[in-house]
């Protein structure tokens, strides 16, 4: 079994064991603090939905907190805060996921919680229906920011067929017709042993932490998930652009282009090509956008904000299952017009597509990555999430070679990834043009 | 606690602190450099200069210009991120444990030697008016700054640390070197460096980088009288172009060294704190399903800062969630907590600090408070006692004087027109 780079003598390597029922359960003992920490992940996001039971992925998580056969439902309350523990889960595009973590003495109660959580909750239809105003009050403060919405409608322009389209939150008039049997159907098809990762990282031995998931989750029963094949997003012919105008103060631009899946080869070349773009961001969905990347001396960053176009400009190439997108996005200085950012950007990256990148930029965005990737690994929390993270959407396999891929990147994968992934005619430009 | 967290503190010959704790976690090592440069000393006249310092003071040194720091700090993979509150203005990062020396002295050189050129002062500022704008059009930020405004009056804590489009456009280069010479001093300054170093070694490297600065006395804005509570307060900002509507309800509080801070602390969990939000989500949230979050936070500090609580609803439940806060409320001041839930949030916050202390982020952002307001270096150890020691009778004792509904103010900004009641 491959290990993880050690990061200290007390880190061992993962093991990896699958149940009879298909659960795959991933240990790793982390002696630096007396915690642990449990995610449970399961192989269902937005992508698994069809219009009309848009946000269903996300609003099941929701209901996954509130009761089970075992743990009724004023209950659920303190079993962790007990123990000094965090809870909580997630839902993107081809995720949901469930965490706790606590001191070490918790593990044995974050466990029957995970396993309560796959194959018992309750789905009490008072639940559900009060629960739908409280997405829809999510959705509703996403709409409060401009960026967020911008982030929608340029996602949802630039995917024609495939399901990345519709945001994870789903469609508002989906969210107001969904019923208690749609939630409950997704949930009972989703949320089994066959289609879930559990992690286990931290201050645990590893045999013992091993029977107690065997006697948790030994017994679940699987599912007939009948996962269907995603729609293939056709190839785009030519530039799309939108445009949101509605009251604002400030003005942002958005572009994206159709980006690899984390498998594909050019995935890792991109990732280089965006450090030098705007900087090392890591590849943590819980951690790493918490904090700036270091990005003053980025191209994007001295083109358009040391200049005095832009106040802030960043890039996203997040890891997926399928293929994604890779996006820019600018804030305009207040009072400067949005096509002159448009043109900066644009030209940038025309720039980089014509004339790729130098070999100093090369070192310099692989000294970055190497950097963000030891920040990153910081504590057990972000370990845990990184295995089930990659298990889910590829192998986790795919996280102790990180630091690998990203150093056997070559100048000329940089330069022809540059050339065949930010072709005008594949990328979508967004705006938001503020009415004051 | 397992065991104490046992930090090394050493005051420099010229005032300096330094705080240093080994973790081997990672090779890596985090440094925080906290300056008592905080928003407070804005004067009335001319708000958001701290905040202005904060966004220039790395931008050219009188050993580099903004581009040699930016390479240097970027060809490390380094993040220095520049910060203001109200009482201190830090600067924070994480580096590789072999970049460390070249990483501190280049923090060093940020903090004692900035150099402000004229030309990243221009473009920062239009930064800044960008925040502000922004600022403008989120109905969250406008909720806490209206409630802190109303709170406060003309008191610092009142003040938006950003200031005004016009207060920015005044402040330049001389302005921003003033307020550095007055703020920025060695007996202002703790460093804490947190990671896979010997202590010794890092308080050394501390003493090379800094041990030759001088400067005068470090004087915090400290006493200056808030306004008395009298009465319900209420405000409405109408932000039409919103889908969801902001409440922030709040009272002025107490300073962190108070006796009562601890009850207060417990009161604050029960109430809008513990697992989703404490008293106030279970009702919010779990029971009506009128706001995605809803919870309160307490910002004891210097001087006697805010309670704040906070939810997000949709413009139909606006009433309905404020009449629920205030029901909320008034159970705590009428019966106080039961024992349970006391015993519970204690539970809670005790059993809390190991995951406060994991990384070396946050030991030192840990450090840093306990330096800030005088802890003691075993607070680590001796904070379960002090949060057991408080009884129900301390928390409904501190609910009636702090939380009366009475003499709530209470600000919502979004979709809303009024009136409040």
């Amino acid at each position: 079994m491959p290990a993880l780079e050690p990061a200290a003598q007390s880190t061992s390597p993962v093991y990896e064991e699958v149940l009879e029922n298909g659960l795959r359960v991933l240990i790793q003992s982390v002696h630096t603090a007396p915690l642990a920490t449990v995610w449970c992940w399961y192989r269902v996001g937005s992508r698994d939905e069809v219009p009309g039971l848009t946000g269903v992925s996300h609003w099941v998580e929701h209901m996954n907190f509130k009761g089970t056969t075992n743990i009724p439902r004023d209950q659920i309350k303190g079993i962790i805060e007990k123990y000094g523990g965090y809870w909580n889960g997630y839902t993107w595009i081809d995720q949901t996921t469930y965490t706790e973590t606590a001191t070490r003495d918790a593990l044995d109660h974050m466990l029957f919680i995970e396993a309560e959580r796959m194959r018992s909750c309750l789905y009490d239809p008072a639940d559900c229906e009060s629960e739908r105003t409280v997405i829809i009050s999510e959705l509703q403060g996403g709409e409060n920011d401009p960026e967020q919405l911008l982030d929608q409608e340029l996602t949802a322009t630039a995917f024609r067929a495939h399901s990345y389209r519709h945001p994870t939150i789903g469609w508002l008039s989906d969210l107001q017709t969904m019923t208690r049997e749609d939630l409950y159907g997704h949930y009972r098809r989703f949320y089994a042993p066959n289609n879930a990762t559990l992690v286990i990282v931290g201050d645990v031995d590893r045999a013992n932490a091993m029977r107690e998931a065997v006697k948790h989750f030994g017994t679940l029963e699987q599912s007939d998930v009948r996962r269907r094949a995603s729609t293939v997003e056709p190839e785009q012919l030519g530039e799309r652009r939108m445009t949101i105008s509605k009251e604002g103060t400030t003005a942002y631009l958005k572009v994206g282009f159709h980006a690899p899946g984390v498998t594909h080869d050019d995935f890792f070349p991109l990732l280089v090509l965006d450090t030098v773009l705007t900087g090392a961001k890591g590849l943590n969905l819980w951690a790493s956008f918490r904090t700036l990347p270091p990005q003053r001396s980025a191209r994007l960053y001295q083109a358009l904000v040391n200049s005095g176009l832009a106040s802030a400009v960043n890039g996203a190439l997040l890891p997926t299952e399928e293929p994604f997108l890779y996006t820019i996005s600018v804030t305009a200085t207040d009072g400067v017009a949005l096509d002159r950012v448009e043109a900066v950007t644009l030209a940038e990256l025309e720039r980089a597509r014509t004339n790729g990148i130098t070999p100093q930029e090369l070192q310099k965005a692989k000294n970055q990555l190497r950097a963000r990737l030891v920040f990153e690994n910081d504590s057990i929390t972000n370990i845990a999430h990184q295995l089930g993270f990659f298990q889910t959407i590829a192998s986790w396999h795919v996280y102790p070679s990180l630091s690998q891929r990203i150093e056997a990147v070559t100048l000329a994968e940089v330069n022809r990834v540059a050339g065949d992934r930010l072709k005008p005619t594949s990328r979508t430009v967004g705006r938001f043009e503020p009415i004051r | 606690m397992i065991a104490g967290l046992a930090p090394t503190r050493e005051v420099l010959a010229n005032g300096v602190t330094v705080l240093a704790k080994r973790t081997s976690t990672t090779p890596a090592v985090t440094l925080i450099a906290n300056l008592r440069a905080g928003s407070v000393h804005d004067t009335a006249e001319l708000p958001g200069v701290a905040h202005f310092v904060s966004r220039t003071i790395d931008r050219g040194t009188e050993r580099y210009s903004a581009d040699e720091l930016a390479e240097q700090l970027d060809s490390r993979g380094v993040t220095l991120a520049a910060s203001v509150t109200r009482h201190a203005l830090s600067l924070a990062c994480t580096c590789l444990v072999e970049d460390l020396d070249d990483v501190l002295g280049l923090v060093a050189d940020v903090v004692m030697r900035p150099s402000f050129p004229a030309a990243e002062v221009d473009r920062r500022r239009g930064e800044i008016v960008t925040l502000i704008r922004q600022d403008e059009d989120n109905p969250s930020v406008v909720a806490v700054e209206t409630l802190m405004s109303m709170l406060y009056g003309s008191h610092p804590y009142g003040v938006r640390a950003r200031g005004t489009v016009a207060s920015v456009e005044h402040i330049d280069r001389q302005v921003l070197q003033r307020f550095h010479a007055a703020h920025c001093v060695p007996k202002g300054l703790s460093l804490a460096v947190v990671g896979d170093i010997d202590p010794a070694r890092a308080i050394d490297a501390a003493r090379t980088t800094f041990g030759d600065w001088t400067g005068g006395e470090s004087v915090d804005v400290t006493g200056m009288p808030v306004p008395p509570a009298s009465g319900r307060h209420s405000h409405v900002v109408s932000m039409m172009n919103k889908s969801q509507t902001d409440i922030a309800y709040g009272f002025a509080t107490i300073t962190r060294q108070d006796a009562s801070y601890y009850a207060y602390s417990l009161m604050n969990n029960i109430l809008g704190q513990y697992s989703l939000g404490g008293r106030l989500g279970d009702s919010i949230r779990e029971q009506q399903g009128m706001a995605y979050y809803v919870f309160s936070s307490l910002d004891a500090n210097l001087m006697p800062g805010p309670l704040v609580i906070r939810a997000g609803v949709s413009p139909a439940n606006v009433t309905k969630a404020v009449a629920s806060i205030d029901t909320e409320l008034q159970k705590l001041v009428d019966s106080g907590p039961t024992e349970q839930e006391l015993q519970e949030s204690k539970q809670y916050l005790i059993g809390s600090m190991p995951r406060t202390l994991e990384t070396n982020m946050g030991i030192a952002s840990y450090l840093q408070t306990v330096e800030f307001f005088g802890l003691g270096l075993d607070y680590d150890v001796r904070m379960p006692d002090l949060l057991r020691a408080v009884t129900p009778a301390h928390v409904h004792d501190v609910a009636r004087r702090a939380i009366d509904p009475a003499n709530a103010t209470v600000v919502v900004a979004g979709p809303f027109q009024g009136p409040l009641s």
